[in-house]
């Protein structure tokens, strides 16, 4: 996407996140509005922004899995309900919650490598299967495992609090959820451009090439596994202290496939494209719902009885946007993103 | 030990089972002759089974003028997923083609939830006895027709696949597709054709099951359960998911014996058919009768 003429002399130049000064500024000056948001913004939209937030960060998870490595995970909410129920287990146990975050994402990489055994041998659709029955079994797990997750009746945890403050309320909350942010997908930006992010795209490209070029496959798929899950149990933990109670329901196969319909929605392959995934997901339900209200009363609304329907047109429009970008825009709105910024790059003269 | 229920879970899992192979093998048709995992098969029985409610209760249709209008819009249904949904994306690699179908599945689950409600409806009653005695054991007339036509639909496949010239033609594409091709065979045509058959047969399990306990969203979970059936047996062998499926039945419905007498941990007739995947995933990723895949650079 690179316009004619942009010469690169050094592999640093070529490596590089921002290529040009101005990108690395729009990107600073983005963080800063960002930040003065708590001040504009009301609660419900921060709520929306929150939501973004943590389940940005475990799409970005299933990215590196999916996008990056190539391999597929249908039980990407198992591994985020585990760490929201890990957090919330060492909160209990007396941890100052901002260390029980981290801990529980390492937690969850543990399971996730243990689950990941399997990819070491498996690929593509057996994958999917594998993983398929993984979150069959990790949801029963937390409904019959009362000591970890309070069984059917879930389990409540506290707000996150850092030097007694505590980050109780959706604008002081947005805070600690941006540093996670900027944190994972500044890590995850650099793990692609490591030797261990070349190793990951390349098992993805051509696997037999990279074992043939020395590549420890069954090393790097299972590290792959290990990684979404850390990723996907941050997430989990940050949605654990942002709701305060967590419970079994809420990590089903349909959120599951949720967190795939967002790296597919968003692109596979590339990191930002993870985080408009997830506002996507989090945006469409809301457009559903005002959509709904708009027609409230009219004769549609009566035809269809869309007021009491809600939460299934919510599903049939997360199946049916995964089938549309699949088949009209396989790359996602990543690839949209930089074909607008070419666009405008090159405003008027396009050619 | 209670024999009495041992023999009864047992006699449940052979029939269950049978149920499991019938949705196994039309799944193991899709894959075989268009290489599409299809996540979506447990929507097949749903589908058809609210149809078949649909118009059975609503337009007040008898029984065997209704089913077989089910069937033919199954026909139509299935042709009409695989043009519309799968065939822009022949040549996608393996996950966007799964993905497809994962969103095929919730779309259609949620569809039917608007549209009949999320409660399940019983069929009007067909049969005018509704057990018999069977050996000694309480049977559901309606189970044992459902293993007559299991058994009915397994010995059409095999004559389908062994004499028909569809059939072979089928079986020439799942073989190699351009050599099919070279050949005459409308490779189109049998994807069609492919996704019509599964989504057919799917929906005749999906009545059956419908008589036994009722239509409601429930149904989709057989297109779970089918994967442990198909693994076992293996992903592209017809008599594997056929045998697959009865192992499966059966193993769940011990599983279940051996919870209720022992484990008291419930919940093991849906997990344990899991755990089996797991570890065949681990031991023998091909299953009993599946195909090694031997890759060649």
């Amino acid at each position: 996407m690179n316009p004619c003429g942009d010469f690169r002399t050094s592999y640093a130049a070529d490596m590089t996140i921002f290529p040009t000064r101005n990108s690395r500024l729009a990107l600073f000056a983005g963080l800063l509005v960002l930040c003065c948001a708590p001040l504009v913004f009301g609660r419900y939209e921060l709520s929306l922004l929150i939501q973004i937030g943590f389940l940005g960060i475990a799409a970005l998870g299933l990215n590196i899995l999916v996008g990056f490595t190539g391999q597929i995970s249908i039980g990407h909410a198992a591994f985020f309900g585990f760490g929201a129920f890990s957090s919330a287990g060492f909160a209990g146990m007396g941890v100052p919650v901002a260390l029980a975050i981290p801990l529980a994402g390492l937690v969850t990489a543990v399971v996730g490598l243990f689950f990941g055994l399997p990819a070491a041998r498996l690929k593509g659709l057996y994958l999917a299967i594998a993983t398929l029955a993984a979150q069959f079994i990790l949801e029963d797990f937390f409904a019959r495992a009362r000591w970890f997750s309070g069984g059917v009746a879930g389990r409540v945890t506290e707000n996150f609090t850092l030097f007694g403050f505590r980050f109780d309320r959706e604008e002081t909350y947005f805070y600690v959820v941006l540093a996670w942010v900027i944190i994972m997908f500044v890590m995850a930006a650099n793990l692609m451009r490591s030797r261990d992010g070349r190793a990951l795209i390349a098992v993805r490209d051509h696997y037999l090439s990279a074992e043939v070029m020395g590549i420890n496959l069954a090393y790097y798929r299972t590290l792959s596994f290990g990684i979404a899950s850390f990723y996907a149990g941050i997430g989990g933990a940050l949605y654990a202290h942002y709701i305060l109670f967590v419970s079994v329901e809420a990590f089903n196969i349909l959120f599951s496939i949720q967190f795939l319909a967002m790296v597919i929605i968003g692109g596979l392959g590339s990191v930002m494209g993870s985080l408009m995934g997830a506002a996507f997901m989090v945006l469409m339900p809301e457009m559903v719902q005002s959509a709904a209200q708009a027609l409230q009363g009219g004769a549609i609304d009566r035809a269809l009885n869309l007021g009491n329907s809600l939460n299934f047109l919510r599903e049939m429009a997360i199946g049916a946007a995964i089938i549309l970008f699949l088949i009209f825009e396989p790359d996602g709105l990543a690839r949209r993103w930089r074909l607008i910024k070419a666009y405008w790059k090159l405003y008027p003269y396009s050619h | 030990m209670e024999w009495g229920l041992l023999l009864q879970l047992l006699v449940n899992g052979l029939i269950v089972g049978a149920l499991y192979g019938v949705v196994a093998m039309s799944f193991v048709l899709i894959y075989k002759a268009s290489q599409v995992v299809n996540f979506a098969q447990g929507e097949f029985l749903l589908v058809g089974a609210w149809a078949c409610w649909w118009l059975i209760t609503y337009l007040q249709l008898p029984f065997w003028l209704a089913f077989p209008m089910c069937l033919a819009f199954m026909t139509l249904f299935g042709i009409m997923l695989q043009v519309v949904v799968l065939r822009p994306l022949i040549g996608e690699p393996v996950i966007s083609v799964i993905m497809a179908t994962v969103g095929l599945s919730i779309f259609f689950q949620a569809l039917m939830k608007w549209m009949f409600g999320v409660f399940a409806q019983p069929f009007p009653p067909i049969f005018t006895t509704d057990r018999v005695s069977l050996l000694g054991l309480e049977v559901q007339s309606v189970y044992l027709l459902s293993l007559g036509l299991s058994a009915c639909i397994m010995l059409g496949f095999w004559w389908f696949f062994t004499y028909s010239k569809h059939g072979l033609a089928m079986r020439a594409t799942a073989f190699d597709q351009q050599v099919a091709q070279s050949l005459g065979v409308s490779v189109p045509r049998v994807f069609a054709m492919s996704w019509a058959i599964s989504a057919v047969v799917s929906a005749v399990a999906g009545v059956v099951v419908g008589v036994v306990s009722g239509v409601s969203s429930g149904l989709s979970f057989y297109g779970i359960k089918v994967f442990p059936a198909v693994i076992l047996g293996g992903l592209d062998s017809i008599v594997g998911a056929m045998l697959g499926g009865i192992i499966v039945g059966v193993m769940e419905n011990m599983a279940q014996y051996v919870d209720s007498q022992w484990l008291n941990w419930g919940n093991m007739i849906n997990i344990a058919p899991f755990y089996a995947l797991v570890l065949i995933l681990l031991i023998k990723p091909y299953g009993l009768f599946g195909t090694k895949n031997i890759e060649r650079v």
